[in-house]
Parts: C-alpha cells; sequence; structure tokens
C-alpha cells in the first residue's frame, strides 16, 4: 500500500486526485440509490398517514420520544465525530482520527442498545407488525399497519446502521495502522458519506414516526 | 506487461484467474457465459409454453404450464435481457469506447456478478420449493413475472424466494448503473468530451441511470412482499389497512423503466451498427443522445399504463396515458436518424446489419402497437390479451435479442481475436427473423379476437393461429442453435481476426484484437467525433 | 488542492449545535404546542433543514464538485415523482359500494 504520503492510485486512473473524486461520485451514485429505496417506505408511510391520520397519531404515542430523541442527539454525535474523523485524516493526526472513529462507532452501538430496549418492549406487550399484533387496539383498526412502518423502517433503517459500524470499524483498523494521510482518505471519505446518510434518515424517521 | 502476442484472453491462466478476475473483458465474458445458460433456460421454457398451447385441451398440467410461464418471465426478465446488452458488451466494450483501461470500480463489477450468480442460485433453488409439480420434486413460482399480491403473499414460500431472486439480481443491476455512471463522468481519455462519447455509451450511460435510480425501489418492495409472506405487515393486504394496487404503483414505478434498460442499449447498440456498416456518419448524433436521456426521463412517468384496469383512478389513467405517448416521440427520433443514416450510404449486407435491420422493422412494429396500449380507450380491450403479449415481445425480443446478436456478432472478431463463418450467421438471422415473425404475429391477431394471455388453455376457434406460433417458436430455437454453433465454432476454429474488420471508426477498433490486459499501451488522444466517415 | 478542502473544525461544531437546536425545536412544536393540522408539515420542514445541514457541511456537498449535487438532488426528485403519481391515484379515486 501507501508508502510515507504518496498513494499508489489503481492502474486506470490518472491520478491520485483523479481516484479520489471518481470514489467518491462512486459512493453519491450508490446514495442515491439508498435514498430510493428508502423514499419507499417513506411514500407509504405518507400515504397510510394521510389515510389514517388519527391512527397513526395514536401509534405515535405508543412510542417513547424521549428514547427517540436521545437516539436523535447519539446519531448527530455520531455524524460529528465521523465528520472529525475524516478532518484528523486530512491532516494526518493519527491518533485523533482513531479516537473519533472509536466513538463513532461507540455512539452506533448505544443506538442499537437503545433500539433493543425499545424493540423488547413492543414485542413484550404484543406490538408487532401486521397479523402478530397483539395488543388492544384501542378502536383504531388499523393500528397494526402503524407497527408494520415502525419495524420495517427502523428496521431498514438499524440494518444500515450496524452496516456502517462494521465499515467505520474497517477505516478504523486501517487508520490504526497508518494507512491514511493527507493525499488518501477516500475510504474514510466513502464510509462517512454513507454514515451521514445514515444519519439523515433517522433525521427524517424521529418526527415523522414519534412525533406526529 | 508481457510481450507482443499477449492479450486479455491468455494473459493470466486458470480458472481461478477468471473468477477474481478484476479485468472489465473477463468479467463481460464471465456474464457472456451465465447469461447464455439462462438465455437457454428460458428459451426452453419459452417453447414448453408454446408446446402446452399447441392444442386446444391439456398437454402439460395447468400447474405445470403455470410454472413454465413464470420461470419463462422471470428468468428472461431479470436475468437475460437486463443484464444482456449492459453487462456483457456494455462492460467488455463501453470502456474501450471511451478510452479508459478499466471501468472505474473494477471490484465492485466483479461483485457485481457475484450477486448476479447468487440471485440466479435462489432462482435455482425456488424451483425445488413449495408444492411440488413434477417428479416429486419440481415445485416453483407461479404468479408470473410480476409477483402481484394478494396471491403472491397468501400461497407457496416458491413465490418469495423467486421475488427475493429477482432482489438480489437488482443489487447486481445497481452496482453495474452504479460503476457505468461513474466510468462515463470520470474516465473519458483526453479530448473525449460528452459530445464525442460514441452512441452506445450514451445509450449505457442514460440506462445506467434508470438502474441506479429505478432498481432500488422494486428491490424494497419485493423485500416488502417477503415481509408480507413472512409476518403479514399489511402494507399491501387490505384485510389489515393496506392497497394492493400500491404494490402495483411501487412494482412498476421500477419495472417500466426496466423495459428502458432492456431496450436503450439496444438502441445503442443499433447506433453503432448502422453507422458503421452504411460507412456514413451518424445523422442527428445529437439528437440521438440526448433521446436515450429524453427516453430514460420519461420512462420514470409512465408506468401507470400497466394499470388502467386495475382499479387505478381514471384522471391518473388519463394523465399516464398522455405522458405514454411522449415516449413515442423521441423513440421515433431515433428511428428517422437511423433511416436518414442508412440513406445513401454505402451499405454493406453484413450478419450484424442484417440483424439491426432486423431491429428497425420488428421495433417499429413494437413501438407503433405501444401507442394502441397507451390509449385506455383500446387498452381496456386488450389488456392481459396476447395482444400485449405479442407488443412487448416485439419490443424485448426483436429488439432486443436482434441488438444482443447483431452487437455480439459485431464485437465477435475484437472479443474474442477470431472470424465467424458469415454466410451460417445470415443463415441463423433468417430463421431467427422469420421465426420470430411467425411466432408474434399471430398474437397480435389472436389478442385482437379476445384471447386471453397466461391461461393454459383456449377455446378451440384460436386453435389454428397458436399452431402456427408455436411453430414459428421452434423455427427461432432452431436459429439460435445456428448461432450458437457461428459463436463456437468461430471462436474454435475461425480465423484470426484484424483490429479492425469492418472499418468502424471508433475506438475499440484502434487496439488489437483480441485487447491487451489494460486495453490502451499509451491513453489515446481524441480530436474529433465517433463516426467520421464522410 | 480543491478537492481536499479542509473545513474548519468550528463550523463542524456550529452545525452540530444547529443540528441539536433543530431537534429540540421540533420535538417542542410537536409536543408542547399543538399545530394541527400542520404537525406533520412542521417537522417534515424542520426535518428537511437539519438534512440540508448535514448534506452542505458533514457531507462536505458545499464544498463538492456540482456533480454530486445533482446526482444527490436527482434522487430527492425521483422519490417526489414516485409520491405525486402515487398521490394522482390515490387521490383521484372515486369510492364505489360493491355491487355483489
Amino acid at each position: 500500500m501507501s508508502t510515507g504520503n504518496t498513494h499508489h492510485y489503481a492502474h486506470h486512473f490518472e491520478s491520485a486526485e483523479h481516484e479520489y473524486e471518481s470514489s467518491k461520485q462512486g459512493v453519491w451514485i450508490f446514495l442515491t440509490s439508498e435514498i430510493l429505496m428508502f423514499g419507499v417506505l417513506f411514500v407509504g408511510y405518507m400515504i397510510y398517514h394521510h389515510m389514517y391520520p388519527e391512527m397513526f397519531k395514536y401509534g405515535a404515542k405508543a412510542l417513547d420520544w424521549r428514547l427517540g430523541a436521545l437516539n436523535t442527539v447519539v446519531l448527530l454525535t455520531s455524524s460529528l465525530t465521523m465528520v472529525l474523523g475524516v478532518h484528523y485524516c486530512q491532516v494526518n493526526n493519527k491518533q485523533k482520527a482513531v479516537m473519533n472513529l472509536a466513538i463513532t462507532i461507540a455512539c452506533g452501538a448505544i443506538f442499537m442498545v437503545v433500539k433493543y430496549f425499545e424493540y423488547s418492549h413492543k414485542i413484550h406487550a404484543g406490538k408487532l407488525p401486521g397479523m402478530w399484533f397483539t395488543a388492544d387496539t384501542h378502536g383504531f383498526e388499523n393500528l397494526p399497519l402503524y407497527f408494520s412502518f415502525y419495524f420495517m423502517m427502523t428496521g431498514l433503517h438499524g440494518i444500515h446502521v450496524l452496516a456502517g459500524m462494521c465499515l467505520i470499524l474497517w477505516v478504523l483498523i486501517r487508520a490504526n495502522r497508518g494507512e491514511f494521510n493527507e493525499n488518501y482518505y477516500t475510504p474514510v471519505e466513502g464510509v462517512g458519506l454513507f454514515w451521514h446518510l445514515v444519519d439523515l434518515i433517522w433525521i427524517f424517521l424521529f418526527p415523522l414516526l414519534y412525533l406526529v | 506487461m508481457a510481450g507482443a502476442g499477449s492479450n486479455y484472453l491468455n494473459h493470466e491462466k486458470g480458472i481461478m484467474s477468471w473468477l477474481t478476475s478484476r479485468d472489465h473483458k473477463r468479467i463481460g465474458l464471465l456474464y457472456f457465459y451465465t447469461v447464455g445458460f439462462f438465455f437457454l433456460l428460458g428459451g426452453i421454457f419459452a417453447m414448453l409454453i408454446r408446446t402446452e398451447l399447441f392444442s386446444a385441451g391439456m398437454q402439460f398440467t395447468p400447474e405445470l404450464y403455470n410454472r413454465f410461464m413464470t420461470y419463462h418471465g422471470v428468468i428472461m426478465v431479470f436475468f437475460v435481457i437486463i443484464p444482456g446488452i449492459p453487462a456483457i458488451l456494455g462492460n467488455i466494450i463501453m470502456p474501450l469506447q471511451i478510452g479508459a483501461r478499466d471501468v472505474a470500480f473494477p471490484l465492485v463489477n466483479l461483485m457485481s456478478w457475484y450477486c448476479y450468480i447468487a440471485g440466479a442460485a435462489l432462482g435455482v433453488a425456488s424451483l425445488f420449493m413449495g408444492e411440488t409439480v413434477l417428479w416429486g420434486i419440481f415445485g416453483g413460482a407461479d404468479t408470473g413475472w410480476t409477483f402481484y399480491t394478494p396471491y403472491s403473499i397468501k400461497f407457496s414460500a416458491a413465490n418469495i424466494t423467486a421475488a427475493f431472486a429477482a432482489f438480489v439480481a437488482g443489487f447486481s443491476s445497481i452496482l453495474t448503473g452504479v460503476n457505468f455512471v461513474a466510468t462515463v463522468h470520470k474516465l473519458r481519455c483526453p479530448g473525449m468530451t460528452m459530445n464525442r462519447i460514441p452512441l452506445f455509451v450514451w445509450a449505457l450511460y442514460a440506462t445506467a441511470i434508470l438502474q441506479v435510480l429505478a432498481t432500488p425501489v422494486v428491490g424494497i418492495t419485493v423485500a416488502l412482499l417477503a415481509m408480507e409472506n413472512i409476518f403479514g405487515i399489511g402494507f399491501f393486504d387490505p384485510e389489515l389497512g393496506g392497497d394492493p394496487v400500491l404494490f402495483q404503483h411501487f412494482f412498476w414505478f421500477y419495472s417500466h423503466p426496466a423495459v428502458y434498460i432492456m431496450i436503450l442499449p439496444a438502441m445503442g447498440v443499433i447506433s453503432e451498427l448502422i453507422t458503421a456498416f452504411s460507412k456514413k456518419t451518424i445523422f442527428g448524433y445529437t439528437a440521438i443522445a440526448y433521446s436515450s436521456l429524453a427516453i430514460a426521463g420519461v420512462s420514470f412517468l409512465v408506468w401507470g399504463h400497466h394499470m388502467y384496469v386495475s382499479s387505478q383512478s381514471e384522471i391518473a389513467g388519463l394523465v399516464f396515458s398522455i405522458l405514454t405517448m411522449f415516449v413515442g416521440v423521441p423513440t421515433a427520433i431515433k428511428l428517422f436518424n437511423w433511416l436518414a443514416t442508412l440513406y445513401k450510404g454505402s451499405i454493406q449486407m453484413q450478419s450484424p446489419m442484417l440483424y439491426a435491420l432486423g431491429f428497425l422493422f420488428i421495433f417499429t412494429i413494437g413501438g407503433v402497437t405501444g401507442i394502441f396500449l397507451a390509449t385506455i380507450a383500446t387498452d381496456v380491450h386488450f389488456h392481459d390479451t396476447y395482444f400485449v403479449v405479442a407488443h412487448f415481445h416485439y419490443v424485448m425480443v426483436g429488439g432486443t435479442l436482434m441488438a444482443i446478436m447483431g452487437g455480439a456478432l459485431y464485437w465477435f472478431p475484437k472479443i474474442t481475436g477470431k472470424m465467424f463463418n458469415e454466410s451460417i450467421a445470415r443463415m441463423s438471422f433468417v430463421f431467427i427473423f422469420v421465426g420470430f415473425n411467425v411466432t408474434f404475429f399471430p398474437q397480435f391477431i389472436l389478442g385482437a379476437m379476445g384471447m386471453p394471455r397466461r391461461y393454459a388453455d383456449y377455446l378451440p376457434a384460436f386453435e389454428s393461429l397458436n399452431r402456427i406460433s408455436s411453430l414459428g417458436s421452434y423455427v427461432i430455437g432452431f436459429g439460435f442453435i445456428i448461432a450458437l454453433y457461428v459463436f463456437i465454432n468461430g471462436w474454435r476454429k475461425g480465423a484470426p481476426a484484424p483490429a479492425n474488420p469492418w472499418g468502424a471508426k471508433t475506438l475499440e477498433w484502434t487496439v488489437p484484437s483480441p485487447p491487451p490486459h489494460e486495453n490502451f499501451d499509451k491513453i489515446p488522444t481524441v480530436t474529433a467525433g465517433p463516426y467520421e466517415y464522410r | 488542492m480543491s478537492a481536499h478542502h479542509v473545513v474548519p473544525l468550528k463550523t463542524f461544531l456550529k452545525v452540530f449545535w444547529a443540528l441539536i437546536g433543530l431537534t429540540a425545536l421540533t420535538v417542542v412544536t410537536a409536543k408542547g404546542m399543538d399545530l394541527h393540522p400542520f404537525n406533520g408539515v412542521v417537522a417534515f420542514s424542520i426535518a428537511s433543514v437539519k438534512g440540508f445541514l448535514v448534506m452542505a457541511f458533514f457531507m462536505h456537498l458545499k464544498y463538492d464538485d456540482k456533480a454530486n449535487r445533482y446526482i444527490i438532488i436527482s434522487s430527492f426528485f425521483f422519490v417526489f415523482l414516485l409520491f405525486i403519481f402515487v398521490v394522482l391515484d390515490l387521490g383521484t379515486r372515486i369510492p364505489q359500494a360493491s355491487t355483489l
């Protein structure tokens, strides 16, 4: 791999700069397809929310907004540390880069633990998606549909959080080996973009699921 | 790099060097073998369908027929035509045409092939699931390729597995799309401006955009279908407050653009063939290039025309109907430009050109009948009849397969370094072209007479036209056997091919056949457009 | 090198506090005041502002290639298309009682 501060770019690129720009754009293009994938769930959510506004409002009350807000703050913090991780790679500060990436993973883990408590509470109370719903519907005939959305949207998001944590662990190990420097930090940047997207989706999920 | 005579085929040896290769040309060939295998499988299912329909009354059981029909559709759509041109010809030729040493992300390219293999494995596995209908082992999905709810969520795990196979294969499509967009944006050689890239690349670029934007939608939709089956989440289940028509909306948001994922690269191939064998500069380069993007854009606005009789609202139907007719405009722009290119050209009737002209003939019929189907008043009558079957086979088979064959023959010398047998190749065209029209033209008449699609049986009054159609399908099958012989014979015994056997002008013909491992010894600099004939 | 634009740390911290503040705002507007029927719109608008901040600063779009901006805008545009046409159908359906 890299020796000193020069990066050996792949044979089909003109320069390290060219490789960096192309890779970053590749990540962006991939992120568009992620947005479209989540977009379908959001469109479905909005349609059913419009069809059954009272039911969705009642469903949102069944969630603990404080846990949701806590998770929002946790993810925002992780986004900050992620961007700091990229920043410290850019300025050749290996120790701080590794530290910030580690905090990012820790925040991801906290997020998942909070999620675990939320899930186990719901599962315990029988507030499960669709036909597995066993709790009292309180007269809202289609209440199970709300929990279908809750579990599908947060579930898919949770999978992305786990994937993001694995990816950050990968760049953390590489950063710890000293592979990144001012001229080459493309993987950190790319993983960072992915992580921010995960954060971005949660920014929308939180108010839509917990608050309205 | 090794000395003279070294090329991508003999650069490294052994099966592992192929399975781990990041060379776009080798990955393209891997796709060629696997897609070819599935084409054979899908073709066998097609002929089994036609055998069932050869006579009124049942030849097989209805359950078996439903599986034939479903797997013919699933395999041909998700595993043959969608990856067909982009992943085989696009992978091999596109980097050569823009003067790049490889696609932007070679490892992602290889991953996309493994996604395809994983999806294909799931698809094959689903054949052995669900209720068994043959020899105690074969079951499989029976929903048709569209996996419509509520049927698909109420019965048979095989349906979900087959749908999931499409989901995994979708990843392969997304990764190819990501790669191609980035490659076209970033890896063009010096002087290769966007207005100088060959039209095949333009078409692949428009296709790649569709792949990236549309495929995730169907991915999450079939994933929700699986969840629906396992957890009964109720998104598409009216009993739980869901809406089954919403599934159709999400499904067709992908699957209509998917039609253009199939046909746009075919149009790109045809642009190359027509100009190369007319020895004449393409007429209206800009118009053809931008019409590809226009088709890609409009394709997202028209999906509702699959749903006129699905309880979609009448106003939505009207809007979709009007928008659908707009697709005809950029398509016709392409067609007229190709005809104008042919005008006063020095046309050489080589076998790739025959396929290109076959495309023009067949695709025009397919396109014009599309307008009938876009019109609500006529579609209500034609919906779910053989008219629709004939229409989309005219576009997808007559269009895309003609282009795959023409393109494969055109670039065969470049890919393999060998020439194929021209007269046998022409023979394959005659059988495929004639067989195709004999098979599908009667289906227009059958559909107009009211024969519904998807049924295992029909009224005796439809028998004679169905027999003609079935006989035609065997002729197509024979034509493809000849084509297979052309490829195998050419590769094994063909004369060595020169660098530029057709006298074409695009960059891939400036490198030796087959190209060296890294394509270009020195990255070329381009100073003019791609088709400087006269 | 323009591509390797190093953003000062202070910017990131400012953006972070803005995001926290907006999170508080969205909770307050939804839980503290009843803005019915605008609850959804307000929450969604605040989320959009937050999303914009994340993309512009954390994802470096403010300092990035224009192409990446168009790429990401196109994805939102296509989600919007999906939404608008599905709504076009659902919003104009005329419910009919079954004749059976």
